[in-house]
């Protein structure tokens, strides 16, 4: 690996600011999952359609109504109209299925992955779209020389903004720690009174409306395609596992790790940086086969 | 079960009947519709295969396609970049699918249910990742085309001969093991792996040679996949492709032992079917399989013989 030699310190900074943008990304999506499994105990495969219905929502209406407030209009509405979908899919179908397997629950978010995937095909047709950072956040600014685009800094000040306000969300507010009860005993909840079901809803919008929430950031970032559902829950799925299943903090710890070898991989050896989070993920779970932190299963 | 008779006659009869029309159909049909039967075939054995693990086992195998992909891969690149007899690729694909699977296994086999599955997932992804990179030796995403086939079963109909014989075979190997001693300690450890272990059964053990030998079997469908289609690509490993197969199982009926053969088929029917009238056939798919998770769980050959109260289903149900 002679292409090693090449890589200068500002180069390396450069890239592992990328790299934590790109984690941003990766825990405000899987935090939304990480949520889902551990109170709600669903593997969500769909939940990577959702983000995708969140860049696309995003994508329409910045351009739609366009410029500036357009952008940060969309911001707010793709999210809620995910979380709303997910709502929707809730009461309607997923509330039933409760009881069944953990296989059975996970087959069916993944036929909802085949039908929102055709929807989004549908609806947005199959050539990908590209959205412009608002034009305040556009261009670069130097930073050791190297130019560095300022929507990426505006991503590394959310992230730690939604990690912030979830962690108050679920640990400050009462239906945020009738959520966590509800994680460990659901059947307690229950007896005393509370009315599950509907905390079970409210998680599970919550948790979608995260993945919404990543789509609309990652817009102006990357282009808007089908298979971006594909790409990004699998590494969702990882991220949690090696946080520890239903962990927040742990999905931070997981985005990072995803985030930072991935963009240390590109600098690195660009053929394979793709392979370099994977191998990351499995080292983590031969030692540590349940995550890095602890589980709240 | 001792003293029970392997196959009942009346289903031995079945079963013939089914054969003899198999075997019949190359000579009726048109060269499209052998083309689709050699692919069902060689899918019906692919959730075969999972299912010695996912319904004999309770095992949550949740990257099965890895193993095929990786039995194709090592069939084609052993005749490809090898340049060796294209024969060797069915002994050395469903090895190297083997022994992969044994490797995974090593790794996964300590852990239970969805944490297996995960992990299951994020090794099949490393490889996935690897074939899908390696530009100069696997074609990357491109995959490899053309791959040489044996001339004898070169042709439409050879090739589904071949696909015949060889899955056939498979079954009833598959059948035999599943009806052994191995295969009554496999299943009461799914049904109950404490117990298991408590009358001394070394439950890893067990649950790693399962492994190794659905590992096997999903590396056969891929050399067999390779026959028919002459190409492989990466998205024979790609996760979707496993979950799809766990679909196969429980549409036939992952209870049943040949469920899944008819999941296969049902799905590349599907497939075909619908391909033609419409592009949004993975959305008939999804709305399927929503049916039949809310009213068919047991899936649809599961449902018959649970309706005609006879032929064993996999599950004894108390």
């Amino acid at each position: 690996m002679d292409t090693a030699s090449h890589i200068t310190l500002a180069a390396l900074g450069q890239q592992l600011l990328v790299g934590l943008s790109r984690t941003t990304i990766l825990f405000i999506v899987s935090s939304g999952l990480s949520l889902i499994l551990g109170v709600l105990r669903i593997p969500n495969v769909s939940h990577g359609s959702l983000y995708m219905i969140g860049a696309f929502v995003t994508y329409s209406v910045a351009t739609f109504i366009g410029g500036q407030t357009g952008f940060w209009v969309a911001l707010a509405v793709a999210p809620v109209a995910v979380g709303l979908l997910a709502l929707a899919v809730e009461r309607g179908i997923f509330c039933h299925l409760y009881e069944r397997e953990h296989l059975m629950l996970l087959l069916f978010t993944f036929s909802l992955m085949l039908v929102l995937g055709d929807l989004v095909k549908m609806t947005w047709g199959s050539d990908y779209r590209s959205l412009s950072a608002p034009p305040m956040m556009q261009g670069s600014f130097s930073l050791g020389g190297m130019p560095f685009p300022r929507y990426n800094l505006f991503l590394l000040i959310m992230g730690p903004l939604v990690a912030l306000g979830l962690w108050a969300l679920t640990n400050k507010t009462k239906i945020g720690k009738i959520a966590r009860a509800a994680a460990v005993d659901r059947e307690m909840v229950a007896a005393m009174g509370i009315n599950v079901s509907w905390v079970f809803a409210f998680v599970f919008c919550l948790g979608c409306l995260m993945a919404g929430l990543g789509g609309a950031l990652v817009a102006p970032t990357q282009n808007i395609t089908q298979g971006m559902d594909h790409a990004i829950i699998m590494e969702a799925f990882l991220i949690v596992i090696i946080g520890g299943l239903g962990n927040m903090w742990g999905a931070l710890l997981g985005a990072a790790i995803f985030g930072i070898t991935d963009s240390i991989g590109i600098l690195v050896w660009p053929q394979f940086a793709i392979v370099f989070p994977y191998v990351a993920v499995t080292i983590v779970l031969v030692f540590r086969p349940k995550g890095l932190l602890k589980s709240t299963w | 079960m001792q003293n029970q008779k392997l196959i009942s006659s009346r289903s031995l009869i079945l079963m013939a009947v089914l054969l003899a029309a198999l075997a019949l159909f190359p000579s009726v049909a048109s060269r499209y519709y052998i083309y689709l039967a050699a692919l069902m075939l060689v899918t019906g054995l692919l959730a075969s295969s999972l299912n010695m693990v996912l319904g004999f086992g309770g095992m949550y195998q949740f990257n099965h396609a890895v193993f095929y992909g990786v039995g194709a891969y090592a069939a084609a690149l052993l005749t490809v970049r090898g340049g060796v007899s294209p024969w060797w690729g069915y002994l050395v694909g469903p090895l190297a699918a083997a022994l992969l699977s044994l490797i995974m296994g090593i790794i996964c086999v300590r852990l239970s249910k969805l944490y297996f599955g995960m992990l299951q997932i994020s090794l099949g992804s490393l490889v996935w990742a690897v074939v899908f990179r390696w530009y100069s030796f696997t074609g990357g995403d491109d995959g490899l085309h053309g791959v040489p086939v044996p001339r004898l079963i070169s042709s439409g109909e050879g090739a589904y001969y071949f696909v015949l014989i060889v899955s056939v075979l498979c079954l009833a190997l598959m059948y035999l093991i599943v009806n052994s001693p191995f295969g009554r300690v496999f299943m009461s450890i799914r049904d109950n792996p404490e117990r298991a272990e408590a009358i001394g059964v070394n439950v890893r053990l067990h649950q790693l040679i399962g492994l190794v030998i659905a590992g096997f079997f999903g590396g056969v469908a891929g050399t067999l996949f390779v026959t028919v289609e002459g190409t492989v690509f990466p998205d024979m490993l790609f996760w979707t492709l496993s979950l799809e197969i766990i679909i196969m199982c429980l549409l036939g009926g992952w209870f049943t032992f040949l469920g899944p053969m008819l999941g296969g088929a049902m799905v590349v029917a599907l497939r075909a079917v619908v391909g033609t009238y419409t592009d949004y056939w993975t959305m008939v798919l999804g709305i399927i399989l929503m049916l039949l998770i809310f009213f068919l769980p047991e899936g649809v050959l599961g449902f018959f013989l649970a309706r005609l109260g006879r032929g064993r289903t996999a599950r004894e149900e108390n």
